[in-house]
């Protein structure tokens, strides 16, 4: 059998402030020419205004449809011409705008990286489009299971809390939304002054710090305003209204369920401990869950559960989609297992081990592309984790004990509360679910 | 491009080895050259439900798969398409040999450990898959519609790799059994090996796993039916779906060349002209001008034995999809007068080369160096065609483009099937009929 985890170190980065004030971190990553720039900012979906949920991702989502300099197409134009890949990814406490490009356009990707994010072009026609696209989304978002439970279980969970709606928002915020609205708040909300932007490939620190000063040297980083809202210092969601909630979809053939409460946050003492609770529980294919209703039941190709950290407390869900008949006794083993695993099931040393095996010995595989470096590199930052996270992690996985397990299963299970969202055809399921005192059963549009 | 070492075993297995010590890990990929083109009908499904009971267990590990190399520290994954089904594998280095002890033993002594209980258990997990990604995801029900309507039914490319619910439920353990005795088997297979391996060391252990395995027959080469599908002169072939959708898609196909056949290169260049980004010529149009679609893809789907081309576009509220497909034939009529410009086929060519390079920075995985590497293998024979690959976009001109537009995208060979919200078939195109799919 394999030995101890082979020591990987997260590769070292170099931190650097640009002349305009920019905060730049950097990693020379050997191996194909390839370099991934990301700038992210704290602001994400939680820091949407009260009447307009959705404003944050509308904003970023027009950041490449032109900019002060260059309509749209053009723009796009100049990122094929070096074969760029660009990536916006709107998350509740964060956006990121990643450009990867070949080593050889690493200038000129960083000053098209620049010229999207600071100086977006908001024409009202391309604002008029991209607002009619979203909404079409939306809309076609009704018919895709997974994304209609996804939404309730926000919705049931958080209520008016940041973390209560989607990125997308709703469609009557989305309606109200014009160029105006959109330049005023980017003006707000996206400063450079609590941004980090990542730099990492095959490129000296001292080649990117030039290229990223040349690139910025007309962006400022001025400090961010009080639009940005710290999703950790408002008040927790109330609890919820009910905890069965369901979306008929009649003659469908399977239900997609999610069972959840509100998580925990990111920065909780006991987050590696969390992880392998969450790996025994149904954090992996060998999970208890995914073992019984998929490898001994055979009613799901698959169920997963995670807890979402994040800056303030997120969701720990269980997502999956069953054959419609097995849907009540899929609710039964989940809340069952929920249970048992912090009092009459506690976890076995066999799949402790099993578990933190997988997490330190697979550490590895996680520093591979320039990509995965930069994406590593700006959660740490994002999470406001500590310089020397990585370095730690393996050595407190596999610290953790079968007690500490159960302890955070009995901190951060609570089966009692958890909300029941099934999507599937009600006739089938309904009053099976009824019979299992989660309260009355709540029928509501997709 | 690639630095690779490949070896025969006597009994047939491809061994290819590539080194890369950058990161401490290793990716271990076999293919089989084996896929849903194999199976026949009736029994459609049973290539990708095996590809399932290769995870439970084997003579000397009887237990799951996925335990003692999760513990390793591993990923793992497999697929099944039409022409091949892979597995692989990425762990620490220290545990290469776990994970070529294991794939060794499904090999050569899988049906030992194989029993009716877990046949019938992936049976029913398989099936739900099929209900998840196909029968309850909305436009899902399309590829089977297509498939069947520009292939004909003695056609390997006639169902697709999930297979029909009926062929599935009636498929039983011998079936399985005998898949397994003409399918896997060494001289059916291609093992690479990539990433921070001593290659010397690494072939002697495939030597030690693979080579005592006993070799089989290769399969016949499958040759494809030459019948066609009857289709109207003018019309091609126009059919309607009823889903539970809330706007309708035109999808349009048209049968073309193969994986590496002459032209084949040339229709990707075709597809990065009309749809590659929103400079595209009819994402331009139809999305960003005239906002009449939501969305537009196009794509040469090019398979070993055949290929097709698909252009997708879905009505933004309010448009219909007769608009959609009067632009999409009026920008296709531009094409074969005028040819792409030059410019076009440059950044088309800068996007493939940035994608070739893009793709060597993972050496695991689906789509990693060790996936490609056996990709060109066992289409090509050569797991370094990587060059040759990429010399064929080179070759691929705006008179070579416009030229495969106007040779294969006729209207007369033309499937063209809309999607419609459940009771609006009049949002269909003119003259559709119900295409059938269960």
């Amino acid at each position: 059998m394999p030995g101890n985890p082979p020591l990987v170190r997260f590769p070292p980065a170099r931190a650097a402030r640009l002349p305009s004030g920019l905060d730049l971190r950097t990693v020379e990553h050997s191996g194909p020419p390839v370099v991934t720039c990301a700038l992210s900012v704290p602001v994400g979906s939680a820091s949407d205004p009260v009447d307009h949920p959705g404003l944050v991702a509308f904003t970023a989502d027009l950041f490449d449809d032109g900019s002060v300099k260059r309509p749209s197409l053009e723009l796009h134009g100049a990122l094929d011409r070096i074969g760029a890949r660009l990536g916006t990814e709107v998350g509740a406490d964060s956006t990121t705008v990643s450009l990867t490009t070949l080593s050889q356009y690493a200038v000129e990707g960083l000053r098209l990286l620049a010229e999207i994010v600071s100086q977006p072009r908001f024409d009202p026609l391309d604002v008029e489009r991209v607002r009619d696209l979203r909404r079409s989304r939306l809309r076609q978002l009704k018919t895709v299971p997974g994304a209609v439970a996804d939404r309730l279980l926000l919705e049931t969970i958080f209520g008016p809390h940041p973390y209560g709606h989607l990125g997308l928002g709703t469609d009557g915020a989305l309606a109200s939304m014009e160029a105006g609205l959109v330049r005023d708040f980017h003006g707000e909300a996206f400063r450079l002054g609590p941004a980090t932007l990542v730099v990492v490939g095959a490129l000296s620190h001292e080649a990117a710090a030039s290229a990223a000063a040349e690139a910025f040297t007309d962006v400022p980083a001025v400090p961010a305003t009080s639009v940005v809202v710290d999703a950790a210092a408002v008040p927790a969601p109330p609890a919820p209204a009910g905890r069965l909630f369901v979306v008929d979809r009649p003659g469908a053939v399977q239900t997609e369920l999610r069972i959840g409460h509100l998580g925990v946050r990111r920065l909780t003492p006991d987050y590696h401990s969390l992880l392998a609770l969450n790996m025994v529980l149904g954090g992996q294919f060998t999970s208890r869950l995914n073992q019984r209703l998929r490898e001994e039941r055979g009613y799901t190709y698959g169920v997963r559960t995670s807890f979402d950290c994040r800056r303030a407390p997120g969701p720990f869900s269980m997502d999956g989609s069953v054959q419609a008949d097995a849907t009540v006794e899929t609710v039964t083993e989940v809340l069952g297992e929920m249970s048992g695993i912090g009092r009459d099931r506690p976890v076995t040393a066999d799949e402790l081990a099993l578990a933190t095996a997988a997490l330190t010995r697979g550490f590895a595989r996680g520093f591979e592309t320039a990509g995965q470096v930069a994406r590593g590199l700006t959660r740490l930052l994002i999470q406001q984790l500590p310089p020397d996270y990585y370095d730690t992690f393996v050595p407190l996985v596999a610290g953790v004990d079968e007690a500490a397990v159960t302890e955070a299963a009995l901190t951060h299970l609570r089966p009692e509360e958890a909300v029941v969202v099934a999507v599937g055809p009600v006739e089938q399921f309904g009053t099976g679910l009824e019979t299992l005192g989660l309260g009355p059963l709540q029928v509501v549009d997709a | 491009m690639l630095d690779f070492q490949k070896h025969t075993l006597d009994n047939g297995l491809d061994v290819i080895l590539h080194e890369d010590h950058r990161c401490p890990i290793v990716a271990v990929n076999l293919w089989y050259h084996v896929g849903s083109k194999n199976e026949r009908p009736g029994r459609t499904g049973l290539a990708h439900l095996f590809e399932h009971l290769m995870f439970e267990g084997s003579a000397h590990h009887d237990s799951g798969f996925f335990k003692p190399l999760q513990e390793a520290g591993a990923a793992l994954n497999g697929s099944t398409n039409c022409d091949r089904t892979n597995y692989w594998e990425v762990v620490p280095a220290q545990a290469l040999e776990l994970a070529l002890w294991l794939e060794s033993d499904r090999m050569g002594h899988l049906l030992p450990a194989l029993t009716q209980e877990k046949f019938e258990n992936q049976r029913d997990v398989v099936i739900n898959e099929r209900r998840q990604r196909y029968e309850n995801r909305p436009y899902g029900m399309v590829s089977m519609a297509l498939m069947a309507a520009l292939f004909p039914p003695a056609h390997p490319y006639h169902w697709t790799t999930i297979g029909e619910t009926a062929d599935l439920r009636a498929a039983t353990l011998d079936d399985a059994r005998d898949f397994f005795e003409r399918y896997y088997h060494p001289a059916n297979a291609s093992l690479t090996v990539a990433g921070d391996i001593d290659p010397d060391a690494t072939l002697a252990l495939a030597q030690r796993y693979f080579a005592p395995l006993p070799t089989g027959a290769a399969p016949p080469a499958l040759t494809p039916p030459s019948d066609q599908n009857s289709f109207d002169a003018e019309l091609g072939k126009r059919l309607l779906l009823e889903d539970r959708v809330e706007l309708p898609r035109l999808y349009l196909a048209w049968r073309t060349p193969a994986l590496f056949a002459a032209g084949d290169a040339g229709l990707d260049m075709l597809a990065e002209v009309l749809s590659g980004g929103k400079t595209s010529r009819l994402y331009r149009r139809l999305v960003h001008e005239e906002r009449v679609a939501t969305d537009v893809s196009a794509v040469q789907g090019s398979r070993e034995l055949d290929g097709w081309f698909s252009i997708t576009a879905t009505a933004a509220p309010g448009r219909r999809l007769t608009e959609l497909d009067e632009i999409i034939g009026e920008e296709l009529g531009r094409l074969v007068a005028d040819g792409p410009t030059d410019d076009e086929i440059e950044r088309g060519l800068a996007q493939v080369d940035a994608q070739f390079v893009y793709q060597l920075q993972t050496i695991g995985g689906f789509n990693g160096r060790s996936d490609q590497l056996n990709a060109y293998n066992v289409y090509t024979g050569d797991p370094g065609f990587m060059s040759g690959d990429r010399a064929r976009y080179s070759d691929s001109t705006p008179a070579v483009v416009r030229m495969l537009a106007d040779r294969w995208l006729t209207s007369c060979g033309r499937v063209a099937l809309s999607v419609v919200p459940e009771g609006a078939t009049a949002d269909a195109l003119h003259g559709s009929s119900p295409a059938v799919v269960s």
